[in-house]
């Protein structure tokens, strides 16, 4: 198995990157799939967040539907992308393009987003809400004003791990037509050209790696009580 | 809905199924080969156990396509680069829990050990690895999901594996093909799921099962 593959890093040796490509393309097509991307993850990790809120709050409150929305959004979430998007894309009405891509990456987004609002939640003490019932708080402000707040941190890091996840599943999502950095990646294979398949590969990494840390630091500010108590 | 059964009678559906397996199996086995001895090698010293737990997490944003992707321009297409970029992934998962359960079992448990005369080693294999074990076979069972969804992906790096059959499906546009390829990677990924869930149960030691009873949780 030693040969074939070194013959071929000699072959793509001198040709591996080549930043003329890079430069020559970067406006009508690397900064559009990198856009088209940001948007893809964004809309679907915000459409899921209007369905696990809802969806979290209540299960919080009615204990005996949470066993099957985790078992119903594991299974879900254990659906491998690839069949995911290809199954989305032979039912009627819905067919290629980024209409199946946003459905499976909001689809895969519930498991982590609902149990993190549940735990978010399950994480506010009870002397608090007995604290804010005794002032007088109708069950309604509590949740808003008390619950809702102090479980923030914990949504975020929810967030934080369906958006890395999000990004890196909608590479594939490329395949049925979503558009994004996958985009660069699917057509540098087919024509073998391996400049777009590590600028469309690295830059997905990047954007991955730099929305983790951005949400990490998002859930350190709204921790306020975690820094005083380091201080 | 029958039509859909006619998959399973191609004459590459099982050979395609088989290097789907084989592909997952062995990425899984060589990434514990690989994590575990990392995890075992730097569990005792903060610093480094850290180092091994951020490596971890950077490995696990990166997108599973872009692994695979990126091994492309290197190694070529084919079975043992599809091999090569799946053992890559298996590792992260792996490598996080090792690392975080060895390193946080209770030191007051290790220190009682020692005041027995346990060695290093007694200690190791008596006390942590079975207390650190659940973490450990719920990291292995994340890789092992993982992997068998990412296999779906070396069809683009010509590693073979179901999803030869999705591609097939897609490009002659032919439902049966696609949805029967689709649901068989589905079952395949919830079987391995479930299977790994047992794993970890049964190797949860009896004695961390009751003090969790206890705790009421």
């Amino acid at each position: 198995m030693g040969g074939p593959p070194l013959v071929a890093l000699q072959e793509l040796g001198p040709r591996l990157f080549d930043w003329g490509w890079v430069s020559n393309n970067l406006t009508d097509e690397i900064i559009p799939a990198l856009q088209g991307h940001i948007f893809l993850s964004f809309v679907s990790v915000a459409i899921a967040l209007l369905i696990s809120l809802p969806t979290g709050i209540f299960v919080s409150r009615y204990r005996k539907a949470y066993p099957p929305v985790t078992f119903v959004t594991g299974l879900l979430f254990s659906i491998p992308s690839l069949a995911a998007f290809a199954l989305l894309v032979s039912v009627p009405g819905i067919g290629l393009g980024w209409q199946p891509v946003v459905i499976a990456l909001v689809a895969y987004s519930l498991l982590v987003l609902i149990r993190n609002v549940v735990a978010g939640i399950d994480s506010v003490p009870e002397e608090t809400k007995d604290a804010a019932r005794g002032m007088g708080l109708t069950p309604r402000q509590i949740l808003f004003k008390v619950e809702l707040p102090l479980a923030l941190p914990i949504i975020v890091a929810g967030v934080r791990i369906a958006t890395v996840t999000i990004i890196g599943i909608a590479t594939i999502g490329a395949y049925v037509g979503g558009g994004g950095l996958g985009d660069l990646i699917f057509t540098g294979i087919s024509r073998n050209f391996p400049t777009r398949v590590i600028v469309g590969a690295v830059l997905a990494t990047l954007l991955a790696v730099l929305a983790d840390l951005l949400l990490l630091w998002v859930e350190r500010l709204l921790r306020p009580w975690a820094r005083a108590r380091r201080a | 809905m029958g039509e859909f059964f006619a998959v399973f009678g191609r004459d590459d559906f099982l050979n395609q199924l088989l290097v789907h397996v084989e592909l997952s199996v062995v990425a899984l086995l060589i990434g514990v080969a690989i994590a575990m001895p990392i995890a075992l090698a730097t569990f005792r010293s903060p610093f480094w156990a850290a180092v091994a737990i951020n490596t971890g997490n950077i490995g696990r944003a990166v997108p599973s396509l872009a692994i695979l992707a990126l091994v492309f321009p290197l190694l070529g297409f084919g079975f043992t680069p599809s091999l090569v970029a799946l053992t890559l992934l298996a590792i992260p998962p792996i490598l996080i829990n090792a690392s975080t359960g060895l390193s946080q079992v209770n030191p007051q448990v290790i220190d009682a050990a020692r005041g027995m005369g346990l060695s290093n080693g007694q200690i190791l294999r008596g006390i942590q690895l079975p207390i650190a074990a659940p973490v450990i076979f719920a990291g292995i069972r994340t890789s092992a999901v993982q992997v068998v969804a990412s296999a779906t992906l070396a069809t683009f790096v010509g590693g073979g594996g179901l999803g030869d059959l999705i591609v097939l499906g897609l490009q002659r546009n032919d439902p049966a093909v696609l949805v029967g390829g689709s649901l068989t990677i589905a079952v395949l990924a919830i079987i391995t799921e479930l299977t790994f869930g047992l794993l970890e149960r049964t190797f949860t030691p009896k004695g961390l099962l009751v003090a969790r009873k206890r705790r009421g949780k």
